[in-house]
């Protein structure tokens, strides 16, 4: 039992190191490029900015639910 | 980090933290946390009105990770949570009139806050009340494997009695809600549950989890785990109409949500995860510090004359 859990904090916290880098990388090419065009679009345009916004976050939602679940099974199936 | 929508310069590692400590809520509660977050991010420097309008917007994607994640575990009922979309937005426009109301008046943040702590204390008094009670009798009924109660996903409550009488209301239409074994019960009842919950969100603020999935629970008889994830799939709805709302107002500084959804999306299914290893009654019990916080927060605003 101990050694499952020893287990299991270890592949979440090789999945959190995978998911930090993976996550830092995002900050500084996708938001870091989006940030000017979108103030730019919530100044102009709000209706357009409102509906992107909802878009954009539940794309992000998508994404990142695949990505830690895809991680959760690479480490899993790794450490077993 | 400069967030030009809102004119903020906020720590995206801050950010984050909050959404991971948000989104283990969220997951395991079926709540926004948005009597966390709001204070969060004005903490953080961000103005009142963008950090009700954020929140909605990292609300949204936070659910949506939840709930894929309560989905894949068996604990959404889609038509539950689609009925109970309508009733909640209808629910949070009567909220919203309300508090125009009241700013015309003039008392708006005084009866915000009566209201709110009553609210608050009165939902952690009930389910402290009634998940020990139910403890204490599951106890006295069976040596009580939690796991096993959690697997099987039946809920025992104390306040059951009362729930089947309301199931028993023959107020047509009546519905089915086969995914969370109700054989019928009346569309009216959900509706304004759901209303109650979008009524308290209008007024309060935020996506008002913290009455919604207690309400489905004793009101409707839902089994715990399925409220939590129904309620989840619910806010979806709710907190998209919300965060539209919101943005055209001007409201919402989406990056900032982006960045904080990065950190709850990891939470969310740290959450949603851990509810199978718990049964209904101590998911509830564990629950009722919750509503405290907020009612905490708010005592402290009306004292200190702050607003977080």
């Amino acid at each position: 039992m101990k050694k499952e859990t020893a287990k299991t904090v270890r592949a979440f916290a090789i999945e959190l190191v995978i998911y930090a880098v993976l996550v830092v990388t995002y900050f500084f090419l996708v938001l870091h490029l989006l940030g000017q065009w979108l103030y730019q679009l919530e100044v102009q345009h709000r209706y357009v900015y409102a509906v992107l916004a909802i878009l954009l976050i539940i794309g992000q939602a998508v994404l990142l639910e695949s990505v830690t679940t895809f991680l959760i099974r690479l480490i899993r199936g790794r450490s077993e | 980090m400069f967030f030009p929508i809102s004119g903020a310069d906020i720590s995206p590692i801050y950010l984050a933290v909050v959404g991971f400590l948000i989104g283990i809520l969220g997951g395991f509660f079926g709540v926004g946390g948005s009597f966390i977050a709001g204070p969060a991010l004005r903490l953080a420097g961000l103005d009142w009105n963008f950090a009700v309008g954020t929140d909605l917007a990292h609300i949204v994607g936070k659910s949506v990770v939840a709930a894929k994640r309560h989905r894949a575990l068996g604990n959404v009922d889609l038509r539950l949570g689609l009925i109970m979309a309508v009733g909640t937005i209808g629910g949070a426009e009567v909220g919203a009139q309300a508090i125009q109301m009241l700013k015309r008046a003039g008392n708006v943040n005084f009866v915000v806050s009566i209201v709110s702590i009553v609210v608050y204390l009165s939902i952690s008094t009930f389910m402290l009340w009634e998940s020990r009670k139910t403890l204490l009798s599951a106890k006295g009924r069976s040596q009580g494997n939690v796991t096993k109660a959690a697997k099987s996903k039946k809920d025992h409550s104390a306040f059951g009695p009362v729930t089947r009488a309301i199931q028993r209301l023959k107020i047509w239409p009546m519905i089915s809600l086969p995914v969370s074994g109700i054989r019928a019960i009346s569309l009216w009842m959900i509706l304004l549950v759901a209303f109650v919950g979008g009524l308290f969100s209008g007024f309060l603020g935020g996506g008002a989890g913290y009455i919604r999935m207690p309400s489905m629970v004793y009101v409707l008889g839902i089994p715990t785990h399925l409220a939590v994830g129904t309620d989840l799939f619910e806010i979806i709805i709710s907190a998209s109409y919300g965060t539209f709302s919101h943005a055209i107002k001007g409201n919402v500084d989406i990056l900032i949500a982006l960045v904080m959804h990065t950190g709850a999306a990891i939470g969310a299914q740290i959450g949603a995860i851990s509810t199978q290893y718990f049964a209904g009654p101590r998911i509830r019990l564990a629950f009722v510090p919750l509503p405290l916080i907020g009612a905490a927060i708010v005592i402290y605003t009306m004292i200190s004359g702050h607003k977080l």
